[in-house]
């Protein structure tokens, strides 16, 4: 941290609402005196500032542009409580490895917010500062809720526990599948996708996130085939099966339309994608805990924002967001499929989904505690890219309470889907046993693999097709981070 | 046909060394453990007939393992099944439940269909062996 | 498991790994006095050290045959010892978790048809893959009264001795000549016990100091003169009935405290300093009872 200045202390009193233009941290928006409250709604935003803007500058200019600021004076101010609603930026520390980077930490006060509302919480937060001049780049890497703020939003509508005690499932990750190909299947033929699949040994199948009512499927053509196709394998195995019917449409008026359809179809699960909006997200969250609906969320087009480390906002954040906004499960990341993720910043993904409280993990790119005040737990969804194979690996990264989807893995089985079912079922029962019983399944799951494959040959085809392939290539997202003396 | 509930269903049938082995990892974990049985095996049959409550304080898996046995001998032709319960905030629900005990033979399950309005239909899943009174079903 | 032909199995290893000369150290230290009882301990530890090898090696006498009986009066140690046996076992492999459950009859026996098995049972579940001690063991058989359900509890226990002894260890503990009588009675339970281990009372001296230990634990002294006076009283005690050893000790040890808690309450709005509040004095052991009545 350098030395304070001139232009880093705050004016107090006329010198401050004088009309001119005042540096933002002149305006008070830099603070580091300022301990934030336990009912501050906290964000840390990665800046790169423009040559020749102090950081502390550049965090002051987030915190002001996203709470009360604008970029001169205005005597307006004092008609309100402006030190209460000014965001104040209130430590800066550089990245470690990265030069030009600063880590900002900016406190809100509560009142800042609507309660409930995540349409709300963005617009305020990332509404107005991401285009700024001054910045190179920034982006959101991590935000803290006070409990006060996380009570008013009813989250997930069934929660991990809930819907394990539904489907009657426990001691292991679920198993799903998307239907493939991602488009064009008609409705009698996408059943059978789903029928083969569900039967042979799959919990789950999963509409695409681009299948919403086309041409080549009307979506009532689907659901209805699905819930036939659901329904048999029900029958078939004694299990509860269900499929992923995808509600998005162009409206909301339409997407309740048809999800109501999907209940009265008997339907235990339904699925939105993220392009609605957090509004529309929060409106079939709300729909989906009156009709005893599990809601499946797909996380569509976060990757144009989330993916790159220096712009941008971090999943991590969407993750919190769609947590309180509530769903029930979201595709969070796999590690080992065809899809970015490192190990480390996908296993503090899934910490912040599933856990009750986060511990502050830097390694993980947990930057703040956060209790979530009773708040369900969401499912996270590995899916891309994986196959049984790497079934010893998905195990040891992603634990227990996580839907596993095997799309090609499934439906490209070379004995056909089922087939592709059953082998990715025993794969994982047998490598649960292995880990249950002490054994060291990073090292022995090929050996695992091979025995379990010895009793079936499905999974056995399976090995001998994917057992070599793996998707390896260096994670854009990594986390940042120094062990101080305090974390380590 | 063979009812696939419960976590290990799609291996073969467990010996009595690899279900002792899943208890002893339960109770490492403090979780308790409990038996159940029935003869109905729809998949919403939520609640399984108790056989004695769920053990809270043992030690070892041998001690489970009397309990196991004396069910499936009392109910050679039920389902059983062994539940392990984590009490801890936030869970307070099952943590593993699979299938001990079977009978010799599982005629499985019809299914039923209502015609509804459109193209619609209701469906109910119903197992072959309820057509009979409890206890004559296996 | 048969290894080769030239393997000399390390014992030193062996017993350095187990971690049983901590246990049999322990024991050396807080127990006081109990030397045939100690040897005992250490013979059998070295019988199943070495068994354990004689396995290794491709060696094998058959399971070894583990449930003991103690016997000896109230006080003499037996439920301590009973605590280390199970950690001793644990430590060597031949018991799998290594806790402890005391039960008496009553918690084996029911008051009714059918109240028996479940409640042995249970208790058996508890114990297993640890050490079961039952204390007062000969209650569990009362052939005078023909509607007595403790020969339910013997039957259940005989069998889970014989055929499951890799999950549960017994301990039968109690007098020695009710043991004995009981013994001739069931000789199906006598044929089950491997080692019989007699607790014989402790001397004077040893009850001395026990007594000083049990002091030094709780934090007090005793001054010269009361030290003395302790000593007589233990010689005055032991010969009255009613004596449990190491409890009695205890219990004596406690009126002490009380009366030099009494006596010190009495002085109060002086100053009280801290060797006061540590020291039990001469007046305060004297006033018992066994110094007054005659034996």
């Amino acid at each position: 941290m350098r030395v304070l200045d001139e232009t880093k202390r705050a004016k107090t009193g006329a010198a401050r609402y004088r009309p001119g233009v005042l540096k933002y941290a002149q305006m008070g928006y830099w603070n580091p005196e300022y301990t934030p409250a336990a009912t501050d709604v906290l964000a840390l935003f990665r800046i790169t500032p423009q040559e020749g803007v102090e950081p502390e500058e550049a965090a002051a200019a987030v915190a002001g542009e996203s709470s009360t600021a604008t970029w001169t004076v205005v005597w307006t101010d004092r008609l309100t409580a402006c030190d209460r609603y000014r965001a104040k930026a209130y430590r800066v520390d550089p990245v470690p490895g990265a030069p030009g980077q600063y880590f900002a930490y900016i406190a809100y006060d509560l009142d800042l917010f609507e309660p409930g509302s995540i349409a709300n919480l963005s617009a305020s937060v990332i509404g107005n500062v991401f285009g700024f001049k001054p910045l190179k780049a920034l982006r959101l890497e991590d935000m803290r809720f006070p409990a006060a703020y996380v009570k008013t939003f009813a989250g997930p509508p069934t929660g991990i526990v809930v819907e394990r005690e539904r489907l009657d499932k426990f001691g292991r990750p679920l198993l799903g599948a998307t239907v493939k190909p991602k488009l064009g299947l008609s409705g009698k033929n996408y059943g059978r996708v789903v029928y083969e699949a569900l039967k042979g040994g799959l919990d789950f199948t999963k509409d695409d996130e681009n299948i919403n009512s086309q041409p080549f499927m009307h979506w009532r053509d689907r659901f209805l085939y699905c819930m036939e196709a659901v329904n048999r394998a029900q029958a078939a195995t004694g299990e509860v099966k269900g499929t992923y019917l995808n509600v998005t449409a162009g409206t909301l008026e339409d997407m309740y339309e048809r999800a109501e359809f999907a209940k009265e179809l008997g339907s235990v699960i339904v699925m939105i994608d993220l392009v609605i909006g957090y509004t529309a997200i929060q409106s079939m969250s709300r729909w989906a805990r009156r009709n005893d609906m599990i809601l499946h969320l797909h996380r569509a087009g976060h990757s144009t924002y989330t993916r790159q480390k220096n712009h941008g906002v971090s999943f991590r954040v969407i993750s919190k967001w769609m947590r309180l906004a509530g769903v029930d499960h979201i595709h969070a990341g796999t590690v080992v499929g065809k899809l970015e993720g490192d190990p480390n910043s996908v296993q503090g993904f899934y910490n912040v989904l599933r856990e009750g409280r986060n511990a502050l993990d830097l390694p993980r790119g947990i930057f703040f505690e956060q209790d979530w005040a009773g708040l369900h737990g969401v499912m996270p969804v590995a899916s891309g890219g994986i196959h049984a194979g790497q079934m010893h690996q998905l195990l040891h990264y992603l634990g227990e309470d996580v839907v596993l989807q095997f799309g090609g893995g499934t439906i490209g089985h070379p004995m056909g889907i089922a087939a592709g079912a059953v082998a990715n079922r025993v794969a994982l029962e047998a490598m649960v046993l292995a880990r249950n019983e002490g054994r060291d399944i990073w090292n022995e799951g090929p050996g695992i693999l091979a025995a379990a494959a010895r009793d079936c040959a499905p999974l056995k085809a399976a090995l001998d097709v994917w057992g070599e392939v793996t998707f390896n290539y260096a994670s854009t997202d990594t986390p940042d981070f120094v062990p101080t003396p305090a974390v380590a | 046909m063979r009812v696939t509930q419960g976590t290990f269903s799609f291996l073969p049938d467990l010996t009595d060394r690899q279900i002792a082995s899943q208890i002893e990892y339960c109770l490492g974990n403090g979780w308790a453990v409990s038996v159940e049985y029935t003869d109905d095996p729809h998949p919403r049959n939520t609640y399984w007939e108790m056989f004695g409550t769920p053990m809270f304080d043992i030690h070892d898996a041998a001690g489970v393992m009397t309990e196991v046995n004396a069910c499936r001998k009392t109910f050679p032709n039920h389902y059983i099944k062994v539940n392990a319960f984590d009490s801890t905030r936030g869970r307070e629900s099952l943590r593993l439940s699979f299938i001990v005990g079977r009978p010799a033979i599982e005629p499985g399950f019809g299914l039923l269909r209502q015609e509804g309005p459109g193209r619609s239909v209701r469906y109910t899943t119903r197992a072959y062996a309820t057509e009979r009174p409890e206890g004559e079903r296996y | 498991m048969n290894a080769q032909i030239d393997e000399s199995p390390d014992l030193e290893a062996a017993y350095r790994d187990s971690h049983v000369g901590e246990v049999l150290d322990s024991l050396e230290r807080e127990l006081v006095g109990l030397a045939p009882v100690k040897s005992r301990i250490r013979d059998i530890a070295a019988l199943l050290l070495i068994d354990k090898l004689r396995r290794a090696v491709g060696l094998s006498s058959g399971p070894p045959a583990l449930h003991m009986s103690f016997t000896g009066n109230p006080g003499t140690g037996k439920t301590t010892v009973a605590m280390r046996m199970a950690e001793i076992l644990h430590r060597l492999g031949y018991v799998r978790k290594g806790h402890l459950v005391a039960v008496t009859r009553d918690d084996l026996v029911g008051q009714y048809i059918g109240h028996t098995a479940p409640k042995t049972r249970e208790v058996l579940k508890r114990a297993m893959g640890g050490v079961l001690f039952i204390d007062e063991a000969y209650y569990l058989y009362r052939p005078e009264n023909e509607r007595d359900y403790g020969q339910e509890a013997i039957e259940i226990l005989l069998q889970v001795m014989e055929n499951q002894r890799d999950d549960l260890v017994v301990i039968l503990a109690g007098y020695k000549d009710r043991m004995e009588t009981f013994f001739r009675s069931n000789p199906g339970m006598s044929s089950r016990i491997a080692h019989h281990i007699d607790f014989p009372d402790y001397t004077a001296a040893e009850l001395v100091a026990i007594a000083r230990l049990m002091l030094q634990q709780m934090q007090y002294r005793l001054s010269a003169p009361a030290d003395e006076a302790l000593q007589e009283y233990i010689e005055k005690r032991r010969a009255q009935p009613h004596f449990a050893n190491a409890r009695s000790i205890r219990n004596a040890l406690d009126r002490a405290r009380l009366r030099q808690a009494s006596r010190l309450f009495e002085r109060r709005g002086g100053t009280i300093c801290r060797q006061e509040l540590e020291t039990i004095e001469e007046p305060d052991i004297r006033a018992s009872r066994v110094f007054s009545a005659n034996a």
